[in-house]
């Protein structure tokens, strides 16, 4: 069995314990622990609640446990809503300046920040000094770590953190693990620097939760274009027209905005224009719950935009997929110059995960298909895989003419020959068939737990990481896609073969996955089902799996 | 296709006596004079939305953007940015930008991107079959509003003033010569130029009688002043007014969004150091 422990950390929002759980985070992964932070907070500014489970295993892990081993708790309202989470032999660290008469290790944080003449949001470091000292981790790794972090402001952070330090007691000392520490990565900041391996120049977002931290992360760097525009609608017209100029162009969303952008998903698909759209889900209909998680937009991405058209939808459980499948998706969308659809979550978006940086050489920018400049140029010259050249304006002695109206090869209009017409719609279905093949030598389906197993379940996107861990576990068989469209019909029947029972875990209220394995021909039997907005808990799930399959 | 001729051999689907063939006839004069002062003619790029104006794209021998409706601008945006070397022209409709793509015609003109925008402006949706639209007259009798619309048009050049377009200008279909030196000028303005073109519909809404009778050129006007551009286009405000003023009622020099976007890009010349770098601070 894995070695492992969960620590929460609560507060009001403004307090500033994300950044604390991510310093916890780092603290414990310089300690050679495998890391998982989960994130929960509210549609607000200031006040309500918020926190973070800090998940330490000795072995990979990308899921949060319900029960956790340490509770920071900031305010008496993180305490009253996760007393109960403590285990038997928990430990709370809690703030006396806010909280009376509890067992465990009171901090003075405050008091201690003022006293030494410190901002109110650096009584964080009082918490992270006082759990250091409960795991029994030496003061020396947590100055390198807040020298590292705050560089020449780390001074009174050290002195605020010894502080909280001195005031605790080893309550049980962690050993430090054997392993080199990994990074710990964002998916959103994984989607960002795939995309960046991949060559991305421009990225065109609108504000909108879980995706907007994409935008602000890409506008911190220097070699590429950043545009906030009006709206969604310009977002993805404004990123069809910089693809136009040979732009590399990303756009991201939630669900919501990305259903402003459809109409012109199918515009980027008639103009054979490349473009990478990430949905970022949370719980819709609607406004829904803007911060909270869900996987309801499967079969919305898989089927948005009228009329027949491709697409290349990719679904990423963790942040190594999402770099590596962010970069896949560029790569895609330049060689065959169509849409590609990143679908994630919140989860994947604002939850840390490691990631093994090897990852960087599995996404490499992949040369497109340039005209060759003999003869008249075509935009939509007719080829056997359906690829036509591509030329960009400015370009001597080419007319590039891109349309939104069905076209012959040089791009004017056409709708009197019927034979033109259809030639156009076969050649761009051409390419969704020479994409299939193309990518069907790439692991395209993951398979985890027991392989022989006869039961399966099958997941998607953030439920990777729970349905691994329970996978193995329980003696299960785990499926996961990681591409949708076009379908790896072939591994997946390879993925399944021998197995008499299936069942989906899914992050919706209409088991999306499961309509869609029904439609492909793959009978599920069952589908274990969450729509409150959380991701599922490993208690919670573990409790599921063994009344439904085991 | 002849690459160096401006023309097409396309069949042309538009009315007879349609405004449109004015303005096409002004943009390839346009096209031409630019392309004698040395613009390359690979530079321009053309975008529209969807009505008759559009059509245009099919008849011009240049690169060209065919986008959604009300969406000619939306692309165009994209293309300025991705390549703030390439001259832009947009072509769009009444219904394109003043109804359904209202939106972009005001942030564009917002962030005085560099750009041309040509509005077609038949004062109806003509290629939907004669629908009132956002400059039709109160009382349009349309196959939407068979007694009448109940709204009254806005003026798009007073709009485009209070946007922050720096260069707004009113041309007619029916006066080449005049529409052509507008274009010429708005292509060479470096910012925002707006040209709302007056634009009879033969089929649904034929204006050109009382065009004739009341449009006159501006003269001598101070094209630097915004009070008096914008008191120049309460002279007819689309709805009441008696003469119609045309030529360039604002002109001023102000940054371009497009070069200002671009002006500090750093390359990064190994993008693998450069992310385990970032890596490596977050171990």
């Amino acid at each position: 069995m894995p070695k492992e422990f969960s620590i929460l950390i609560g507060g009001a929002a403004g307090e500033g314990t994300r950044m604390s759980g991510q310093l916890i985070g780092k603290l414990l992964n310089q300690q050679g622990w495998r890391i998982f932070i989960y994130e929960d907070y509210q549609s607000l500014i200031t006040g309500g609640h918020n926190f973070s489970i800090i998940r330490a295993s000795s072995e990979r892990i990308s899921a949060p446990t319900k029960m956790i081993d340490y509770l920071i708790a900031l305010n008496q309202d993180t305490l009253q809503k996760h007393k109960g989470r403590l285990k038997k032999e928990g430990l709370i660290i809690y703030n006396l300046d806010q909280i009376k008469g509890e067992k465990g290790v009171g901090i003075a944080a405050l008091t201690i920040t003022n006293q030494l003449g410190g901002k109110p949001i650096m009584k964080n470091s009082s918490f992270l000094g006082a759990l250091g000292k409960v795991l029994g981790i030496d003061w020396q790794a947590i100055e390198d770590l807040l020298k590292r972090e705050f560089g020449e402001k780390a001074d009174l952070n050290l002195k605020i953190a010894k502080a909280g330090f001195d005031q605790a007691k080893t309550y049980r000392k962690i050993e430090k693990l054997n392993q080199k520490p990994l990074a710990l990565i964002t998916g959103n900041e994984a989607v960002a620097l795939g995309a960046l391996k991949a060559g991305l120049e421009v990225y065109i977002s609108y504000p909108m939760t879980p995706a907007s931290s994409i935008l602000h992360y890409l506008a911190g760097f220097k070699n590429i274009i950043t545009f906030q525009p009006e709206n969604e609608i310009e977002v993805i017209n404004a990123a069809i027209g910089s693809a136009y100029t040979g732009k590399r162009t990303m756009v991201g969303s939630s669900g919501g905005g990305f259903a402003l952008m459809v109409e012109a998903l199918s515009l980027a698909a008639q103009s054979e224009t490349p473009i990478v759209i990430v949905e970022s889900q949370r719980p819709a209909p609607a406004t829904g719950l803007p911060t909270y998680t869900a996987q309801g937009d499967l079969l919305f991405v898989l089927s948005a935009g009228h009329g027949d058209f491709v697409r290349f939808v990719v679904a990423p459980g963790d942040a190594e997929e999402a770099f590596y499948l962010t970069g896949l998706a560029m790569n895609v969308s330049w060689k065959y110059q169509m849409p590609s659809i990143v679908l994630i979550d919140k989860e994947i978006s604002e939850d840390t995960f490691n990631l093994d940086e090897s990852v960087i050489n599995r996404v490499d920018k992949k040369e497109v298909k340039i005209w060759d400049k003999k003869g008249e140029y075509k935009r939509y010259l007719d080829t056997s895989d359906g690829v036509s050249p591509l030329a960009f304006p400015g370009e001597v002695n080419a007319v590039v003419k891109a349309t939104s109206y069905e076209h012959d090869e040089f791009g004017i209009t056409a709708e009197e020959d019927e034979e033109q017409i259809k030639r156009m719609q076969e050649k761009r279905q051409r390419k969704y068939i020479s994409l299939a093949r193309e990518i069907q030598d790439l692991e395209l389906v993951k398979v985890f737990g027991d392989k022989n197993s006869e039961k399966a379940i099958i997941i998607f996107g953030s439920n990777k990481g729970i349905g691994m861990e329970l996978g193995k576990e329980l003696g299960l068989r785990v499926i996961q896609p990681l591409v949708f469209q076009p379908f790896p019909e072939e591994q997946m029947k390879t993925a399944l073969s021998g197995v008499k029972k299936i069942f989906t875990i899914e992050t919706n209220a209409t088991a999306q996955l499961a309509q869609f394995l029904n439609c492909q021909g793959i009978k599920v039997d069952d589908s274990i089902l969450k729509y409150t907005g959380r991701p599922f808990f490993v208690e919670e799930l573990r409790e599921e799996l063994k009344k439904k399959i085991q | 296709m002849n690459k160096n001729d401006l023309d097409l051999p396309t069949k042309n689907t538009w009315c007879p006596g349609c405004g449109n063939f004015g303005i096409l006839q002004a943009i390839k004069n346009a096209i031409s004079i630019l392309e004698k002062k040395g613009i390359k003619k690979e530079n321009f790029v053309l975008t529209t939305g969807i009505g008759c104006h559009a059509k245009i794209v099919d008849y011009l021998n240049i690169n060209t953007f065919y986008g959604l409706h009300g969406r000619a601008l939306a692309v165009a945006v994209g293309i300025k940015i991705g390549n703030p070397n390439l001259k832009l022209i947009t072509c769009s409709g009444d219904g394109d930008s003043y109804n359904e793509g209202i939106s972009h015609l005001i942030y564009a003109a917002k962030r005085n991107i560099d750009l041309t925008i040509l509005i077609h402006n038949n004062r109806n949706f003509a290629l939907t079959t004669g629908q009132y639209s956002a400059t039709s007259p109160k009382g349009f009798k349309g196959r939407s509003t068979p007694m009448g619309s109940l709204e009254a048009a806005f003026n798009p050049l007073e709009l485009m003033m209070a946007s922050g377009a720096t260069f707004v200008a009113r041309g007619y279909t029916a006066k080449i010569d005049h529409l052509t030196n507008l274009i010429t000028q708005a292509v060479e303005h470096k910012g925002f130029s707006f040209i709302d073109i007056l634009d009879p519909c033969v089929a649904w809404f034929n204006t050109y009688e009382d065009y004739n009778k009341r449009v006159y050129e501006l003269k001598d006007n101070e094209v630097s002043s915004k009070e008096e551009a914008t008191k120049r286009t309460w002279e007819w405000d689309y709805n009441n007014g008696d003469k119609i003023p045309i030529g360039v009622f604002y002109k001023i020099q102000k940054p371009t969004f497009d070069q200002e976007i671009n002006s500090e890009l750093i390359k990064i010349q190994n993008i693998d150091n450069k992310i385990k770098e970032i890596l490596e601070k977050k171990i």
